[in-house]
């Protein structure tokens, strides 16, 4: 799909691609991870990009949060631009305006789930009673006010991606990157991390996730469907109209 | 036999029912034994007093006993768009959904990928909701468990879908 993704009305995109191309090697060994992306996320909003292992969209999901560099394109976060940004100009735009949940958690092992949610916070240059205080605040938001001092190898899976999710609201940033939340998690702990990421879309927070977990995708507003590095499909999940023989009933078989 | 089925083939080209019905062999191997061989000539004479087929006597071939072709009709055509779009689930089965693809791209009426994609929405959209009900149900209940088995059979849908897909890209790709 060439044409451009449509926006919501309902503000300026919190993120906008446009043209995103990233290859890597060359001549015969070139790769072209992503070619030709173009998105408008809005406030808000909960894009989820769906596809399968190698379609290069947690190429895309680095590039859109900045940790990667296109190799042409340009990306605009909070209205700011990328392009020409220094490292630590650029680092700093990060931090400030973006939050990133990992697959495999990237806690640290040997600090407790507090002091994982604290590090950000002091890194940023806030005191350390205001960093305790806000660990502590989004340690209760994800449900985990009690295990603030475990140390992650005694927390379940849910559990510790739920400290990184906490970590990852700590500047209150625009938007929350996650790359395969749910990736490493039962099913249980899927349906954790969905309950918390239903509250942060109910609570205003803009989301991208890149998953192939369906129920995980079942969240979004609107997915993407990504294929060979570029887009192939878009389809707004809410405000559409069900179609006939759908409804609960009708699936549990009850009626139909 | 789904009749949409046997309108989506008469799409690509008016056909005589012993045509339509090696096809529906072809189509779905094993799991169509169990079709009976008088099931498409049923099915053709209800869509001919319907309106949606007309039928005329082809002349010659004396070795054949079926001399009759099937076209579709301007209300036949109708319906099998509303089909094609149609993206209602649980249906009758997989198979009305696997003959849908493959009627599709013979009688070049859709994109087998543009259906699936819709599908795919329909049924994230039902997934979603059924989520959001399982959620809000008191762990363990007998409510949540049944939700929980909507949710279960939604995404083996989805896999399934999903293979559909690569099956399409990867017959893309070599052709």
């Amino acid at each position: 799909m060439s044409d451009t993704l449509s926006t919501d009305t309902r503000g300026t995109p919190v993120l906008r691609a446009r043209g995103l191309r990233r290859e890597y090697g060359r001549q015969a060994g070139l790769v072209r991870a992503v070619s030709g992306v173009d998105l408008d996320v809005a406030p808000g909003e909960t894009v989820a990009i769906m596809g399968p292992s190698g379609c290069g969209k947690s190429t895309l999901l680095h590039l859109l949060g900045g940790l990667d560099r296109p190799s042409a394109g340009e990306i605009w976060l909070a209205g700011q631009s990328l392009r020409g940004l220094g490292e630590r100009r650029l680092a700093r735009l990060r931090r400030d305006t973006v939050g990133f949940v990992f697959q495999a958690f990237h806690l640290m092992e040997e600090l407790t789930a507090a002091e994982n949610v604290e590090l950000p916070a002091l890194l940023a240059g806030r005191s350390p009673g205001a960093a305790r205080r806000q660990a502590g605040e989004l340690l209760d938001r994800v449900g985990l006010a009690d295990r603030a001092r475990f140390l992650p190898a005694a927390l379940s899976g849910g559990q510790r991606q739920r400290v990184a999710v906490a970590r990852a609201l700590v500047g209150d940033p625009r938007v929350v990157l996650a790359d395969e939340p749910t990736g490493n998690l039962d099913s249980e702990a899927t349906l954790d991390v969905l309950r918390l990421f239903e509250d942060l879309h109910v609570a205003g927070q803009t989301l991208v996730i890149v998953t192939h977990d369906a129920r995980i995708a079942a969240t979004a507003d609107r997915l993407v469907t990504m294929r060979d590095g570029a887009f192939t499909d878009e389809t707004r999940l809410t405000g559409g109209t069900a179609g006939a023989g759908s409804g609960l009933g009708a699936l549990a078989g009850l009626e139909g | 036999m789904q009749q949409e089925v046997v309108l989506a083939l008469l799409a690509k080209e008016p056909s005589h029912g012993y045509q339509l019905r090696s096809w529906l062999q072809q189509a779905l191997g094993p799991a169509g034994d169990a079709m009976n061989a008088g099931q498409i000539y049923v099915t053709l004479s209800r869509l001919e007093k319907a309106g949606l087929v007309s039928c005329e006597q082809a002349a010659g071939l004396p070795d054949r006993p079926d001399r009759k072709v099937y076209a579709l009709t301007a209300a036949g055509q109708q319906r099998v768009a509303a089909w094609i779009a149609d993206v209602s689930w649980p249906g009758p089965g997989l198979a009305e959904f696997h003959l849908k693809l493959i009627a599709a791209e013979a009688a070049r009426l859709a994109d087998p990928v543009d259906i699936i994609n819709a599908q795919r929405g329909e049924l994230l959209r039902q997934l979603r909701e059924a989520q959001r009900a399982a959620m809000a149900e008191p762990h363990r209940s007998a409510a949540a468990l049944l939700l929980e088995g909507i949710v279960l059979r939604l995404q083996a849908d989805l896999r399934w879908l999903e293979t559909c897909e690569r099956n399409q890209t990867v017959r893309k790709d070599f052709s």
